[in-house]
């Protein structure tokens, strides 16, 4: 098996999780100020996946979803994601927008504007989290926004990664606003080599 | 109700009519069908990237168009197709997300279109149609007792190649 991924020790994991979990947590906290309501969040997932299993994590490959996706760069290049079901991200832009829930049904300009800030300052406050933790530069790019099927955007990051092995790291956290049953995906895909750069930043080698 | 067979990422699928095959949620990768309307004996190939040679040691030749088609044909010769008679078909290859430093692997469903269509080539299997590029995904599927490559998009409707 070439999947460098499949040999991780359980502390590297463990390492890995507790980096996704204070990143999470961060950007929670972020997400529950700006909307005004409390957030859930569960502990972060770290998971290795055959590539073609990952869209099952949002619903299937054919589930519609909104996706948030930045571009990392830095000394641990990087790709982030961010996954909302469509109704969710209906639902979150009815708050953002101070609309009644219900009232969007397709998403305009102004709407994709405000999901994509969303995605910013997750992104930034999941980044300095992990800059907290590895003193690592990491400098995201500016969001970039599609609504499509689940398969499809994430074919995205599945494909680079798919250019060294056949299984996927993934760092995932669901976040839930109360009672609103907004609920979203955030995925943090390492490039390849920035696994180790990030594993040996914490000590973890 | 004729069967139906999914596909995943990274994979591939033969079998003769009147079963359908469909891969979902197709977005840079590429859907390639190959069907002989004689013996009604057909596949889908769902690749994710264009060049084994230009990756790590995979333990899967579906994931490419340079290893996963000639995989795909030595199947349907067995289930009895003609390599003369057989025609390929292809849809996908969007990018999904636009960016102005668009990088090589933001672009890779043109170099994925390509690449198929090249190795098509050297099987010398003829490419009738194509539906690739874009920025949206797209759902595909053949159905092999009629040959229709049929692609589904979310608000770009419906096409038969």
């Amino acid at each position: 098996m070439s999947d460098d991924v499949l040999e991780l020790s359980p502390a590297q994991l463990d390492a890995l999780r507790e980096i996704g979990n204070v990143g999470a947590g961060n950007s929670a906290t972020a997400l529950s100020q700006i909307i005004n309501r409390r957030i859930e969040m569960n502990v972060p997932e770290v998971s290795i996946v055959p590539l073609g299993d990952v869209p099952d994590l949002v619903g299937g490959p054919d589930a519609m979803v909104v996706g948030v996706f930045l571009r990392v760069y830095g000394e641990a290049p990087s790709n982030i994601l961010f996954i909302l079901p469509q109704d969710s991200a209906f639902y979150l832009v009815d708050t953002l927008m101070g609309k009644h829930h219900g009232d969007t049904r397709t998403l305009d300009f102004m709407d994709e504007s405000a999901l994509m800030e969303i995605g910013n300052i997750l992104a930034g406050a999941y980044l300095n989290a992990l800059f907290n933790f590895t003193k690592l530069t990491l400098l995201p790019s500016i969001p970039a926004l599609a609504m499509d099927m689940a398969g499809a955007i994430l074919s995205v990051v599945l494909i680079q990664l798919g250019q060294m092995g056949d299984h996927a790291l993934v760092i995932e956290t669901e976040f839930l606003a109360e009672e609103d049953g907004i609920k979203g995906h955030f995925f943090l895909v390492p490039d390849p080599g920035s696994l180790e750069t990030i594993l040996s930043a914490v000590g973890v080698e | 109700m004729p069967e139906l067979i999914r596909v995943g990422m990274a994979d591939y699928k033969v079998s003769r009519g009147p079963a359908t095959i469909i891969s979902y949620g197709l977005g840079s990768c590429i859907g390639i069908s190959m069907y002989d309307p004689q013996a009604k004996v057909g596949g889908l190939l769902h690749i994710m990237l264009p060049d084994s040679k230009q990756s790590r040691a995979s333990e899967n030749p579906a994931k490419f168009a340079d290893t996963g088609l000639p995989l795909m044909l030595s199947d349907l010769l067995q289930l009895g197709a003609s390599r003369s008679r057989l025609v390929a078909k292809m849809a996908g290859g969007a990018q999904m997300f636009a960016f102005a430093n668009a990088t090589d692997i933001m672009r890779v469903g043109l170099r994925n279109a390509e690449a198929a269509k090249k190795i098509l080539q050297e099987l010398k299997i003829r490419l009738v149609a194509e539906d690739t590029g874009g920025t949206y995904g797209r759902t595909v599927q053949i159905d092999l007792e009629t040959g229709i490559y049929r692609v589904k998009t979310i608000d770009k409707g419906e096409k038969e190649l």
